[in-house]
């Protein structure tokens, strides 16, 4: 294997040797890019850049075949049935959003819409539109105070059969990873069309649609190490050919005249103008690159050093962790409050020694009415990072301390 | 770390001027959904003048300085002077550069207090 997990990994990530003393704890909102997705699109301008599906020539046709190669990688990186099923967004927010206005059309009023309280405003605010338009009721599976969702109400709740379920597979908040296959078939079975948000997940588990068994599924690129503007959508074949696509323009046409038009097939259909051609080819490299280090190891990896910080959070006086305190079916994101020192004032003290975290409510504010904390710090690990970044931020923490309090 | 200097820190673990008085003639309060910092201000406006300003309120070690700073300096001054209290004068006061985002912690309390002076 060429690359290395852990902090070796550093290498092959340019920011990282251009600032050796970077610690980068706020993967939750984005990861760094390896070497080789910046190489990829850099090669793709330098040498056949082109739009794709139009040019007759030679390297709008090259282009063409890489761009739809990656469509290829992407869909059997989450394994999806065809390439057809993977939908070209500008982010995962482009995607849920996609899904629940073109879902939404034929909803009438009344009809329930299952979320959790551990949505993202990514996908609970499409929902909360959706619903003022045709008169939804959005109702929310609880979390417990350990930032888990509350199963037995999980069940109660969709024998009321709700229309959709929408559910994020792993908060970006408290790291919880949730109870999707289960949900997924109760819903089903209830009817409901089943929403993943993985935009979380993706980057930390091996996400298979089939196994899932859900409808629809989306992520951002950006999360997994390719670059930022690209979002994905992926669905089930049956039920994005039956759904209307929401922007219109070209590429997403079969023939028009001047008074109306009839639409392509998928993925087509809702990938309306120009796509984001160089980050389809980034992302490609991001799997091939993950591909090769395996979602196995990330795994594996990951759960040892959510062990190490969770054993070192715990060992920190004053500090609250907002979610789950033990190992089971949760990753390497902490959100947390230390008394007498604001999120906000860490997050700059940590800044001067060259330690990025996060500060804020991560943009799930209810989630943080709940819990009756407006704000959080958030650390946040992945791949590159090990326990010296824990360490690093150990240090900071009491740094902070001793200049604040 | 220039921005949690002497004089930020002193205002900060030390404030002047938090609490609160009996009959305030304006009152504000002003929030940053953002992070939940809160900053009120009461003052007591009589003739044209301010007789006394307190404020209080949670927040970072930045906005609840700010706060401080500003009402010390609000203190019985007469009410066409108070406009020199801006974001400019707020900054060179405190001593600091703030990034963007910190910036908005620094101007929370001048935004509760301009609101003050037009609530009563
Ligand atoms: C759980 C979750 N859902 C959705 C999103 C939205 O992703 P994006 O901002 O890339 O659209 C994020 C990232 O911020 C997230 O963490």
């Amino acid at each position: 294997m060429k690359y290395k997990i852990g902090s070796a990994l550093k290498e092959d990530f340019p920011i990282f040797t251009q600032n050796r003393d970077l610690v980068f704890l706020d993967n939750a909102a984005s990861c760094q890019k390896p070497a080789v997705v910046l190489e990829a699109m850099d090669k793709l301008y330098r040498n056949f850049y082109a739009n794709v599906h139009r040019g007759s020539y030679n390297i709008a046709e090259i282009v063409t075949s890489l761009y739809e190669d990656a469509r290829e990688k992407i869909a059997r990186f989450i394994n999806a049935a065809s390439a057809r099923e993977i939908i070209f967004t500008r982010n995962a927010t482009a995607a849920l959003n996609l899904a629940a206005r073109s879902l939404s059309i034929d909803f009438r009023a009344g009809d329930i819409v299952l979320l959790t309280e551990l949505e993202h405003h990514a996908s609970l605010v499409p929902w909360q539109e959706a619903g003022h338009r045709h008169n939804l009721k959005l109702e929310f599976i609880p979390v417990t105070p350990d930032g888990r969702l509350d199963i037995n109400k999980a069940r109660q709740q969709i024998k009321s059969k709700p229309k959709v379920l929408v559910m994020t597979a792993m908060s970006n908040v408290t790291g919880t990873v949730t109870e999707v296959e289960e949900l997924v078939d109760l819903a089903k079975k209830a009817g409901a069309i089943t929403i993943i948000d993985a935009a979380q997940a993706v980057q930390h588990k091996k996400i298979d649609v089939q196994e899932i068994n859900c409808d629809l599924l989306a992520f951002s690129s950006h999360k997994l190490f390719g670059p930022s503007g690209l979002g994905i959508l992926w669905g089930r074949e049956e039920l994005l050919e039956k759904m209307p696509p929401v922007e219109y323009g070209g590429h997403m046409i079969k023939e028009v005249n001047y008074q109306t038009a009839s639409y392509a097939s998928i993925p087509d259909k809702f990938e309306a103008g120009t796509p984001p051609i160089a980050e389809v080819i980034g992302l490609g490299a991001a799997i091939d690159f993950i591909n090769q280090i395996s979602m196995t190891t990330v795994e594996s990896y990951e759960k040892e050093l959510t062990a190490y910080c969770l054993e070192q959070f715990t060992k920190i006086p004053n500090l609250k962790l907002i979610g789950p305190k033990d190992n089971k079916n949760r990753g390497a994101i902490f959100s947390f409050v230390i008394d007498g020192l604001h999120p906000h004032d860490l997050a700059t003290i940590l800044d001067s020694i060259g330690i990025a975290i996060r500060a804020g409510h991560h943009c799930v504010m209810p989630l943080h009415s709940k819990f009756g904390i407006p704000a959080t710090a958030r650390a946040s690990f992945t791949i590159y990072n090990g326990e010296e970044d824990m360490q690093a931020l150990i240090f900071g923490l009491n740094k902070a301390r001793q200049i604040i309090s | 770390m220039d921005i949690y200097q002497q004089k930020i820190m002193d205002h900060y673990k030390k404030p002047r001027y938090r609490g609160t008085i009996n009959n305030p003639t304006h009152i504000s309060v002003e929030n940053n959904s953002l992070c939940g910092d809160r900053i009120e201000f009461q003052l007591s406006i009589k003739r044209k003048k301010i007789i006394q300003a307190v404020w209080q309120g949670e927040g970072c070690v930045l906005s609840l300085a700010a706060a401080d700073v500003i009402a010390e300096h609000i203190q019985k001054i007469p009410l066409n002077q108070v406009s020199i209290i801006n974001e400019e004068w707020l900054l060179g006061e405190l001593g600091v550069k703030p990034s963007p985002s910190r910036l908005k912690c620094v101007l929370l309390p001048l935004i509760a207090l301009k609101k003050a002076l037009t609530n009563n």
